[in-house]
């Protein structure tokens, strides 16, 4: 069987069946992606050697729809959101799985595509893949691919994060402009007819939080801006803390792309997805110095000093208009939906 | 972007504001009929910048929220069968009916398919011929002339599994009845741009004639709201009253007279339910006979049995009465997570807008039930 001939292939129930067809897929397609050292082709649990300090674990799963999307793909997207949960605790990100749950008939050229930009994107984030799963579901009853994922870092410091260490008076720092992800991902389906050259901001974030506690920063909380947005993420801290935070809503950077698209489409940015964007909460006489540093090391990003926590006992989240109004930041009750005129 | 940030440009809109109260000699209450408008109002806080004199009152400007339930039961039983596709704008799936949403009846296994344009539903039934693809149809003026040409390209195609469930409402009409309610008091009234963009000007000028009040065809921004706010105080102020275009980038005396066309050409104007509201005659849109093949209510048998009136409270509301924070289940029993009515649901109803761009002094109402 030639290589051309299986680029055309598409996936089969076999495939998940533990034959020669698993057999073959794994070979072909997961082994010749992910081989190194560390990885156990052969047996299903990976050995993880001398890891000193204290252990973090993270698991996610992945079930974007479209697969490819402008930024990068359901791959690089796994990769990238297991380093950046592991990054929230400041920890350096070591080794992750990968499991596969694939739908018959997707074509097996998406599945190696996949595999190869997962690859690209560990080394860039310096986390090992090394160890996997594949299964195999009925036409129907998948999305072409699902990946779960688990992530193993080490904490190299002594400090431990958390919203319960976030404390009144602290600044907090948004790393980049927002919504980049949602919108990307929203423009390629093709009932929108959205067009937008607009990228996602997928991207790993521990070398930049790793960087920020090299250089002293004494960061309290950090949290990756997800499907939520940072809205959401806000809302979440504020009640795990229980502690006011108020931002400035002329402060969060929206690139003009990202509000226009809103505009039509009737989104607030503020709960709009993002995969490569992170808030935290730190001492506010060293914020200026983290955005400044950051801002030096990381040109993709856009870091700025959104708000500040006050200590008024109550779990909120204000946002300052320009007009000097305030407004309460709640979290949206379902998914942002299309306002109709 | 640029033509919004200078919509929403503090230094342009803090004059705006210290005009307004300058002219202010008396309180004077001004209604937006609009949920967009609404939704910028509450979002900027600008009603805390036009106190104490100006009081902004809230119309039945989402079309969510007027749909009657027995409109949202009829869809609901079209989706729950399973030869239908049923499509609708966005909102429209979390409304709760008499006693579900359509976003239930999909976790029941309907297929119910939000759509940003009703043209989307007629490539879908040429796409899939054996399914009967029926559109929703929601909204005012704004709305029907697409919902018109979806129907003018489904018979074009002679396609025999589209239809449409037509819920449109007419705004002049609303207003008129809102003017005739005598708990609401009413000094000028906010015209919807968008609207007008269609209708054009000829039914406020009518409006105003019958009532005297002066009329503001306004945008969307805040900058459009405080002038359209300003020229409302300028003419209550000056004794004047006439109907002004603040919105003049996008609306003429005239309209869009091909979108009037396309309206006319599929609908005539028909009495029809408010939520909140109740009858209101000539109020709504139904499909001509010529193109009755394309209407759900036939091709289906439906019968639309007029719904109670729901919780007074939301009529108050959509009627500008009460403000939604003087609810007493604001917030507290009525929530986006389980609303008691509409105004909660929508991202365009005032409760919803409300709870969420809640300002600071409000929060420890707003956020009892937590």
């Amino acid at each position: 069987m030639n290589k051309q001939r299986r680029d055309n292939d598409i996936i089969q129930l076999a495939h998940g069946g533990g034959g020669r067809l698993m057999h073959d897929l794994i070979q072909d397609v997961f082994e010749s992606a992910f081989r190194q050292e560390d990885f156990s082709a052969r047996h299903d649990a990976a050995l993880l050697r001398d890891i000193n300090g204290n252990v973090v674990m993270s698991t996610d799963s992945f079930v974007v729809n479209p697969l490819f999307f402008p930024g990068g793909d359901i791959g690089s997207l796994a990769v990238n959101g297991t380093v950046n949960d592991l990054a929230m605790q400041a920890a350096r990100p070591l080794y992750m799985s990968t499991g596969f749950i694939i739908e018959e008939g997707c074509p097996l050229a998406f599945v190696r595509r996949v595999a190869r930009s997962m690859r690209i994107a560990a080394d860039r984030a310096g986390i090992a893949i090394v160890t996997g799963d594949t299964k195999v579901v009925e036409r129907g009853h998948g999305d072409g691919i699902y990946i779960n994922t688990a992530g193993i870092g080490v904490i190299e410091h002594e400090d431990t994060l958390g919203p319960e260490r976030i404390e009144p008076g602290d600044a907090i720092i948004l790393s980049g402009d927002i919504g980049r992800h949602g919108i990307a991902v929203l423009a390629t389906r093709e009932e929108l007819a959205l067009e937008s050259e607009l990228e996602s901001d997928c991207a790993p974030l521990a070398a930049d939080v790793l960087a920020l506690v090299e250089q002293g920063i004494k960061l309290h909380c950090l949290r990756d801006l997800t499907r939520g947005g940072l809205g959401t993420a806000l809302v979440e801290l504020s009640e795990d803390s229980q502690k006011t935070f108020v931002v400035e809503e002329d402060a969060i950077p929206v690139s003009n792309a990202v509000a226009s698209a809103c505009e039509v489409l009737g989104f607030d940015p503020l709960y709009v997805a993002n995969e490569g964007r992170f808030a935290a909460f730190l001492p506010a006489d060293q914020a200026s110095e983290a955005v400044a540093f950051l801002a030096n090391r990381n040109p993709e990003l856009q870091p700025v000093i959104i708000g500040e926590v006050q200590d008024d006992g109550k779990p909120i989240v204000v946002a300052r208009s320009p007009l000097g109004t305030e407004r309460v930041i709640d979290m949206l009750s379902g998914d942002q939906l299309p306002r109709i005129c | 972007m640029k033509h919004l940030s200078e919509y929403r440009d503090a230094t342009l809109l803090k004059p705006l504001i210290a005009g307004i109260q300058t002219m202010s000699t008396q309180p004077w209450r001004i209604m937006e009929v609009c949920g967009g408008q609404t939704n910028t109002i509450v979002r900027y806080g600008l009603e805390q910048c036009l106190q104490p004199m100006i009081s902004l009152l809230h119309g039945p400007g989402c079309p969510v929220c007027v749909t009657p339930p027995c409109y949202l039961d009829a869809a609901q039983s079209l989706a729950s069968r399973s030869d239908v596709v049923l499509c609708t704008f966005g909102d429209m799936a979390r409304v709760p009916g008499t006693d579900k949403s359509l976003l239930d009846i999909k976790a029941e296994g309907g297929d119910i398919r939000t759509m940003y344009s009703p043209l989307d539903a007629v490539t879908l039934a040429r796409s899939e011929p054996e399914k009967q693809i029926v559109f929703f149809a929601i909204g005012f003026e704004t709305t029907a002339p697409l919902v018109a040409l979806s129907i003018v390209q489904a018979a074009h195609h002679g396609l025999r599994n589209f239809s449409v469930l037509c819920a449109h409402v007419l705004i002049p009409p609303a207003i008129e009845a809102l003017l005739q309610f005598p708990e609401v008091k009413i000094d000028a009234i906010l015209a919807p741009g968008h609207v007008c963009t269609v209708t054009g000007t000829r039914e406020y000028e009518e409006l105003h004639e019958m009532y005297g009040i002066p009329i503001v065809i306004t945008g969307f921004e805040p900058a459009d709201i405080l002038q359209g706010v300003s020229e409302a105080v300028r003419c209550l102020e000056s004794h004047e009253s006439e109907v002004t275009i603040q919105y003049s980038r996008a609306v003429t005396a005239a309209g869009n007279i091909q979108a009037q066309r396309l309206i006319e050409q599929v609908f005539t104007v028909c009495d029809r339910d408010w939520r909140g509201i109740g009858s209101i005659p000539a109020s709504g849109l139904e499909i001509v006979p010529a193109y009755q093949g394309f209407d759900a209510v036939d091709r289906f048998a439906l019968e639309l049995q007029p719904s109670p009136q729901t919780h007074d409270c939301c009529g108050r509301v959509l009627r500008g009465s009460l403000s939604p924070q003087e609810c007493p289940h604001f917030g507290t029993t009525c929530t986006p997570q389980s609303p008691i009515g509409a105004p909660m649901v929508s991202s365009e109803g005032a409760c919803a807008a409300y709870i969420q761009h809640a300002r600071h002094d409000q929060i420890s109402r707003s956020f009892q039930g937590r």
